[in-house]
């Protein structure tokens, strides 16, 4: 108790620890997923424990939590960089690279997911242009070749300037900087120029990509469970409040955490509150109808979420920890940033849990009546509960984001670095 | 309509970008309304490509297709089994199964038992989704196949079909195929490939499912039940209640049955078309 007090009264000491804190979950969790890397690489899917009824598992959950946190914080960036949002200034390129990292964790998932790994770029050569899925694999490629430029123009400046410098750093942005010598004010312009026209392409892209996702499920007729007009909308809800949620506890622990950017952390607060009970709005909506539409196969799939084997995930999980909690701190204890970053931190978890609900139980249904009973198999069971190795493998991906993005905040230029800049910008 | 949509569009295009911006801020709908365009636009695109789907039906020159007497059926699963004997399908891929219906207020009888291939169908939805071509409805005879060197094991097929009846290859084998003996040499008949099981190999990773067992066609695409080309499932029924045929040619066992007997096809809501009857 008495740590705790002590961290909590010397706020650099918290935000120090903080970051201490985080190398060390991201440490473990990359080293863990070694493990599943390995089961997955050597045994294929022999070890996952989905099968012919639940076709899709943990890695596709985590895909589409990944892809959510990508387009809701690359659309918080786009606050600043389309929006002119100065309030948000400080944490525009963190949200930036946020989307960049938890694109690849997305696509690191998906990619694990696949039967044949080595077949991916298929979907370049054979394409189906009717299929949900190649659509959104085209645009995640434009998406990220987008988010790598307007990381590039973000820092250009910053790149050129640090390269003066003999350090470490100095040599990276050396080479991050390709050359660019351009000092003057005009590339600085041309740079914020481009960042904009990046940004504003950007949005209609992430809006695309992952309603495309909400699509990806609302399409299938086959499962009453996804076929709603409402999917592609909750998908995109729900992926701004886990990424605003994220971004929530990101800019409370990094660059100098909640001691300088508390007003940042109380503000994105506000706003994914707001967010939170608009996506919960819908997402009764979604329920009642379909309970008082009462058409059985439709409610197969939320009989599953609200009262099937894994119903904790829903009402304890999703529910208590990821919404009643955070709705209590974000009204409550709006104020203090710490309790708005503890807010942000259950509300991402909460939308892992929200993931899960779709997925599996949109599938878990037996789709023809007495089908699972027809043959002896562990691949055809409507129970599923992700294996070891699929924990593991997603833990893995997990450390291995979070070491990136320690990476990168930790050689990136800081907002402060360039406060020259931002007192520049101000006067144009 | 297109009319409307058309003045439409030229409202919205007479706004410039910042004006059209700044509004959708102010009604906070920015996301939503891009997500109904998006839509839109990807409808369309669909639609263009899907055109053939409805209005011109396909000519072919063989519509193969099975009606299945539940009548007959007494569930001795045969069927099953001589379906992974001719395809050597792995433990956990059952290219057909019985599945069973104890009717309502009649526990006592014997329960409807119901074979079920892949329906093979009309308009079938697993096709549209996968997003390599990698499953078409073959032209000629409208038998729905998978090309397993293309196929990426995405597995969204899976979820399309409204009747589970593809099956994701895991790489499970047989205690036979495990310990090497002759039988595990055996390769597959399957699209008359002759694959053997190998490690990490296709069909290994790749979505699996009923064939109508094409590969007994002659060069022709004909089967011949005297030859014993014939689907294995049907060529073993012991209760003779599976029937295959050729629905284009008016005088086959499976056309005359259609037109005597009374059926049913499952889900027809979904507009499936499923090209597996069940008479009733
Ligand atoms: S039954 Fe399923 S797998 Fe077979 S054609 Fe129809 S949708 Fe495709
Ligand atoms: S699993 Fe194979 S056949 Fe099925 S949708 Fe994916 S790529 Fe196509």
């Amino acid at each position: 108790m008495n740590f705790i007090k002590e961290l909590l009264s010397d706020k650099n000491k918290v935000s120090q620890n903080l970051k201490k804190i985080f190398w060390i979950i991201g440490s473990l969790l990359f080293l863990v997923g070694f493990y599943g890397w390995a089961v997955r690489l050597i045994d294929g899917h022999i070890k996952a424990n989905y099968g012919s009824i639940v076709t899709w598992g943990l890695w596709v959950a985590a895909y589409i939590y990944f892809i959510g946190l990508s387009a809701g914080s690359f659309l918080v960036s786009s606050l600043v960089y389309v929006f002119n949002y100065k309030k948000f200034e400080r944490i525009g390129k963190l949200a930036v690279f946020t989307a960049l990292i938890t694109l690849l964790m997305a696509l690191l998932s998906i990619w694990a997911d696949l039967g044949h790994m080595g077949r991916a770029w298929h979907v370049m050569i054979y394409p189906n242009f009717k299929s949900p899925m190649a659509w959104m694999i085209y645009l995640y490629l434009i998406y990220m070749l987008l988010l790598v430029f307007e990381i590039y123009y973000l820092l250009r400046y910053d790149f050129v300037i640090g390269a003066n410098n003999e350090t470490l750093k100095g040599k990276l942005y050396k080479i991050l900087s390709f050359g660019s010598k351009d000092k003057s004010e005009e590339s600085r312009l041309r740079d914020k120029k481009i960042v904009k026209v990046l940004a504003t392409a950007g949005v209609p892209i992430a809006i695309l990509f992952h309603g495309g996702v909400g699509a990806l499920f609302g399409v299938v007729a086959a499962r009453p469970h996804w076929h709603s007009g409402l999917f592609p909308i909750l998908f995109l809800l729900s992926a701004l409040v886990s990424g605003g949620a994220l971004l929530t506890l990101i800019s409370s622990i990094f660059q100098e955490g909640w001691t300088k950017n508390r007003e940042i952390v109380i503000d994105l607060g506000k706003m994914v509150l707001g967010l939170l009970l608009l996506d919960i709005l819908f997402q009764i909506s979604e329920f009642l109808i379909v309970y008082r539409g009462g058409i059985p196969g439709h409610i197969a799939g939320w009989d599953l979420v609200i009262k099937g084997p894994y119903a904790w995930v829903f009402w304890g999980w999703q529910g208590f920890v990821g919404t009643l909690i955070p709705l209590f701190l974000l009204t409550l204890k709006r104020k203090s940033p710490q309790w708005v970053a503890l807010a942000g931190l259950l509300i991402a978890a909460g939308i892992f849990g929200l993931r899960l609900n779709i997925v599996i139980p949109g599938l878990a249904v037996e789709e023809i009546h007495g089908l699972t009973s027809a043959i002896y198999s562990h691949r055809v069971d409507p129970h599923y509960f992700p294996s070891l190795s699929e924990w593991l493998l997603t833990f893995g991906i997990v450390g291995f984001g979070m070491l990136l993005f320690g990476l990168g905040e930790y050689f990136l230029p800081k907002e402060d670095e360039s406060k020259t800049e931002l007192l520049s910008e101000s006067k144009v | 309509m297109a009319e409307k949509i058309k003045e439409i569009e030229k409202e919205t295009s007479s706004i410039s970008r910042d004006e059209f911006l700044s509004k959708l801020i102010k009604i906070g709908a920015g996301t939503l309304a891009a997500t109904i365009v998006s839509n839109g636009m990807l409808g369309t695109a669909s639609k263009l490509i899907a055109k053939s789907k409805n209005e011109t039906p396909v000519k072919r020159k063989y519509h193969y297709g099975m009606v299945i007497d539940t009548r007959r059926c007494v569930g001795c699963r045969a069927c099953v089994l001589a379906c992974k004997a001719e395809n050597k399908t792995p433990p956990g891929v059952s290219y057909t199964v019985v599945f069973e219906e104890i009717l309502e207020n009649r526990p006592n009888d014997k329960p409807v038992f119901m074979t079920k291939p892949c329906f093979h169908c009309e308009y079938p939805p697993c096709t549209d989704v996968c997003p390599v071509s990698a499953t078409y409805k073959r032209e000629q005879d409208g038998i729905v196949v998978v090309d397993y060197d293309r196929c990426i094991g995405c597995r969204y097929c899976m979820t399309a079909c409204p009747y589970s009846a593809r099956w994701f290859d895991f790489g499970e084998n047989y205690p036979a195929i495990e310990q090497g003996t002759d039988w595990s040499n055996v390769p597959s008949p399957e699209y008359k490939q002759f694959r053997k099981r190998e490690h990490e190999q296709s069909p290994i990773g790749n979505v699996r499912k009923c064939t109508f067992c094409l590969h007994l066609q002659d060069e022709e695409g004909k089967y011949n039940k005297a030859e014993g080309r014939w689907p294995a499932c049907a060529k073993t029924c012991t209760g003779k209640a599976i029937h295959f045929g050729d629905f284009n040619d008016p005088n086959s066992e499976v056309s005359i049955l259609l037109r005597e007997r009374q059926y049913i096809r499952l889900k027809e809501e979904l507009g499936t078309s499923p090209n597996v009857y069940y008479l009733i």
